[in-house]
């Protein structure tokens, strides 16, 4: 696969942890966020934990839009989608995803009409073939994803299809960012940058973190190689005392964005005053919702919403975790009563939550070393 | 542990963990007399002093006929491949259809067809069998349930507790075709790829392998829904020990990479229905490596991988960069993700 | 967080929308290309797919670009110099205090 193997090459590989190795300071403790879950993932999935020096430690953030959902979204959308007539369609990832009443796949079971599509456009498709149906679309993600939303909808406004709406959950990244970075037990040396989020909203959007937190930050791509070049760079920088926002993943991201995708959103969608992030609480203008001129469209306001608001239980230290203060598996809950079968908190829901992620690909690792130890 | 959930998803037959608890969890204890059976693909039955391998599947694909493959094929193929996996050669078949209220006769005359041609490729008699008609809108077409009975291969022990550390792991062929063939003819996705089933018997192979290597054969599974990451995480802990894969020695077709990668999913989770997988012990790993290599459809087989004690009970990939990584038994189907 | 990989595009379709076929490792689908509508992409182009759409061009020069700077990785005192210039720096500075995310519409 042209640029994406390349970017796997195992030789290549060694002599990027080499040089890390070479650049990092072994006096020193490094804390590095990568604040997508796309690169959580792949940080797993590719094992790079176990290649880079100990004294790096990978703090993941808050970029995973399942997991950051709040439970009542859910909740609110499965209420809708109950109705006679109804189809709900929402990406893959949601589908196993609990609100308070159970998963889009458990009310599946229970008669909803659920489905599963890859693209909104996909979504709008149904809508297409089935005009007896109402068909609501369960748009989840970041500034990677809205754009294709707002697309979907100015299509479904100018082909006339309206018994098609869109149920807005997009969040935006930088918010996000802020919430952490304000945090008072929040200690970081620098940021693997949002890599496909910036394919929209460019590298500018995180100017501050470097000028005004003082933080060094790395646009990244999400093979092997983006992820050890990003943290060469990081390093570069901290060794020298900068504090810039660089772009590693240029072959794809341009520095200003995506113009023509900023501006389908703009025509969409606006800010939301405040919206409710699962772990991280209310944070103001970090969500969108769908503008007055396509409100036919927005199943906010074409549906009674019943606005459930589920707690998370106190015990459940998702907050902490996002925030990088505490691993996962400090929680109290990780592995015992939240597991990826029967997620409690919010990072557990998604695969490429941090909990599940580790859960996944790492704490059976000495899990289960230290139980058949104990045997 | 007691099988808890309040209602039957589609993950309780998807294989995986789901699969699993409601098997373990409710109709081991109350309906299996051996539990130890459980860990088998197919039964061991003493019928009068003779030793006899008995299986069942039931087939529910849908569509009915896809690229390389169709439900009567399959249908036939499950129960020879269950039996084949168990080290038996099937002999006998029965088969039960359900038919759809208003099914077209061609379509059933077509699978009844492939039945056929699959039963003379195995070399199996189909001896009796049942047809049931529901009321249309009560299942897709047809499903088709066949059930075995196979005389177990000379000097072949199927067993996970016989797995020890230093024994190979061996894959018949590339894995995947067949879940992302079905996924592809679904169409729900709108992709397309030039790939086919894998459905097939691998009867011939795993006859090559007991004729080269019979004492070699500690353990052997067909990978059909959830996986290789299924079958594997299942030896694992039916064996207690550590399923290693080295993912360069990994086979899989291009189409499938580029599907799974576009759809966010685990080539190692897909279904297949012509593969299985072998533990062979290390002094006859190349015997019966160059064995499934001789058979007809079988020269892209490897050994993808070793048993070792830890990590205890669990499917450990080394990735190509000296990392390495847990796979995980699924919770229920693999559904296409977007984060 | 959003899972987006790279296909060449191998065909375009006429009609309302802004549509392609793209090819994954023998994997094809349509794609809407509406969000590169101030780039539209021509047929063996390569671009980001993340859920149906594509997202961005890929630019051939900066990838072997990035594969030139890892190949020099650790070898040469002027490869790290080179590592140090790849980047943006010289666009930094006027963006000081910038505080906005540029995704507000206004």
């Amino acid at each position: 696969m042209r640029y994406v193997d390349e970017f796997r090459d195992p030789d290549l590989i060694t002599k990027a942890s080499d040089e890390i190795r070479r650049l990092a300071n072994p006096s020193r403790h490094y804390r590095i966020m990568e604040v997508c879950g796309g690169h959580t993932h792949a940080i797993y999935r590719f094992g790079l934990k176990d290649i880079l020096p100990e004294n790096i430690e990978l703090i993941h953030g808050p970029g995973c839009p399942v997991c950051v959902l709040p439970m009542g979204r859910i909740d609110d959308g499965l209420a809708i989608a109950k109705a006679p007539n109804r189809i709900f369609t929402a990406f893959g990832d949601m589908m196993r995803v609990p609100g308070a009443h159970g998963s889009p796949l458990e009310d599946k079971a229970r008669g909803t009409d659920v489905r599963i599509v890859y693209s909104p456009a996909d979504a709008l498709e149904i809508a297409r073939k089935n005009p007896e149906k109402e068909v609501m679309f369960f748009a989840i993600g970041f500034e990677t994803t809205a754009p294709s939303t707002a697309l979907t909808l100015m299509s479904a406004m100018s082909q006339g299809i309206d018994n098609f709406s869109v149920f807005c959950n997009h969040v935006t990244i930088v918010p996000a960012i802020r919430a952490i970075l304000d945090s008072p037990d929040m200690r970081l040396d620098g940021f693997i940058g949002p890599g496909h989020v910036s394919t929209v909203i460019g590298c500018r959007p995180n100017q501050w973190i470097a000028s005004v937190e003082g933080k060094p930050v790395v646009t990244s791509g999400f093979e092997p190689l983006d992820l050890l070049q990003s943290i060469v760079m990081l390093l570069r920088q901290l060794d020298a005392g900068e504090a810039k926002v660089e772009n590693q993943y240029k072959r794809v991201v341009p520095w200003e964005g995506n113009r023509a995708a900023l501006k389908v959103m703009a025509e969409v969608f606006e800010l939301r005053p405040y919206f409710e992030w699962r772990g991280l609480g209310f944070i103001s203008q970090s969500a969108l919702r769908i503008r007055e001129k396509y409100a036919a469209w927005d199943a906010e306001r074409r549906y009674s919403v019943p606005e459930t608001r589920v707690a998370d239980p106190k015990s459940a230290q998702c907050g902490e975790v996002l925030k990088g203060v505490l691993k996962p598996a400090q929680c109290k809950l990780f592995g015992k009563e939240c597991t990826p079968e029967h997620p409690i908190g919010a990072l557990m829901v998604s695969s490429e939550g941090s909990c599940a992620a580790f859960y996944n690909y790492e704490y059976r690792k000495s899990q289960l070393t230290s139980i058949s130890a104990m045997a | 542990m007691r099988f808890k959930d309040t209602q039957i998803e589609m993950s309780h037959g998807a294989g995986g963990k789901a699969s699993r608890k409601l098997v373990e969890g409710l109709f081991a204890p109350l309906l299996l007399t051996d539990a130890a059976q459980m860990l088998s693909d197919a039964a061991r039955v003493e019928m009068g002093g003779t030793a006899i391998a008995f299986t069942t599947d039931s087939f529910v694909v849908r569509p009915l006929r896809f690229p390389g493959g169709s439900i009567g094929e399959l249908a036939v193929n499950g129960t020879v491949n269950d039996l084949a996996v168990s080290g038996a050669k099937a002999s006998a078949m029965v088969v039960t259809f359900i038919l759809e209220e208003g099914l077209a006769s061609t379509v059933l005359e077509a699978e009844v067809r492939a039945m056929s041609a699959a039963l003379k490729r195995a070399g199996v008699s189909m001896v009796g069998g049942d047809t049931k008609v529901v009321e249309r809108g009560k299942a897709d077409g047809m499903y088709i349930t066949t059930a075995g009975i196979g005389i177990p291969m000379r000097g072949v022990h199927v067993d996970a507790r016989t797995v020890r550390p230093g024994d190979k792991i061996l894959i018949s062929g590339p894995f995947g075709d067949h879940g992302i063939t079905i996924l592809l003819a679904r169409q729900d996705l709108d992709l397309e790829a030039d790939l086919v089933s894998d459905t097939r018997s691998v009867l011939p192979m795993v006859e090559a392998i007991a004729a080269e290597a019979a004492t070699g054969i500690r353990w052997m599974r067909d990978p059909t829904r959830g996986g290789v990451a299924t079958a594997l995480n299942e030896l694992a802990r039916d064996c207690g020990l550590a399923v290693e894969l080295n993912e360069e020695e990994i086979p899989i077709h291009d189409a499938v990479r580029g599907a799974c990668e576009l759809l966010g999913l685990d080539p190692l989770h897909i279904a297949n229905e012509g593969q299985f997988l072998a533990v062979v012990s290390a002094e006859y790993a190349d015997a019966a490596l160059n064995a499934v290599r001789m058979t007809d459809g079988g020269d892209e087989a490897q050994i993808i991988g070793q048993i070792r004690e830890q990590p205890a009970g669990a499917v450990v990939v080394n990735t190509r960069y000296r990392g390495t990584r847990i796979v995980e038994m699924l919770v229920g189907d693999p559904l296409p993700r977007i984060c | 967080m959003c899972l987006a990989i790279p296909g060449r595009i191998v065909e375009l379709i006429s009609g309302p929308n802004e549509v392609g076929v793209v090819e994954v490792t023998g994997v094809r689908r349509k794609v809407q290309l509406g969000l590169l509508a101030d780039d539209m992409p021509v047929v063996g182009d390569w671009v980001l797919i993340h859920v149906g759409f594509a997202m961005s061009k890929i630019s051939e020069r900066d990838a072997a670009e990035q594969m030139h700077l890892l190949s020099m990785l650790g070898e040469t005192e002027q490869a790290m110099e080179e590592v140090r210039g790849y980047g943006l720096g010289e666009r930094a500075s006027d963006d000081i205090g910038h505080h906005e995310a540029p995704t507000r519409p206004n």
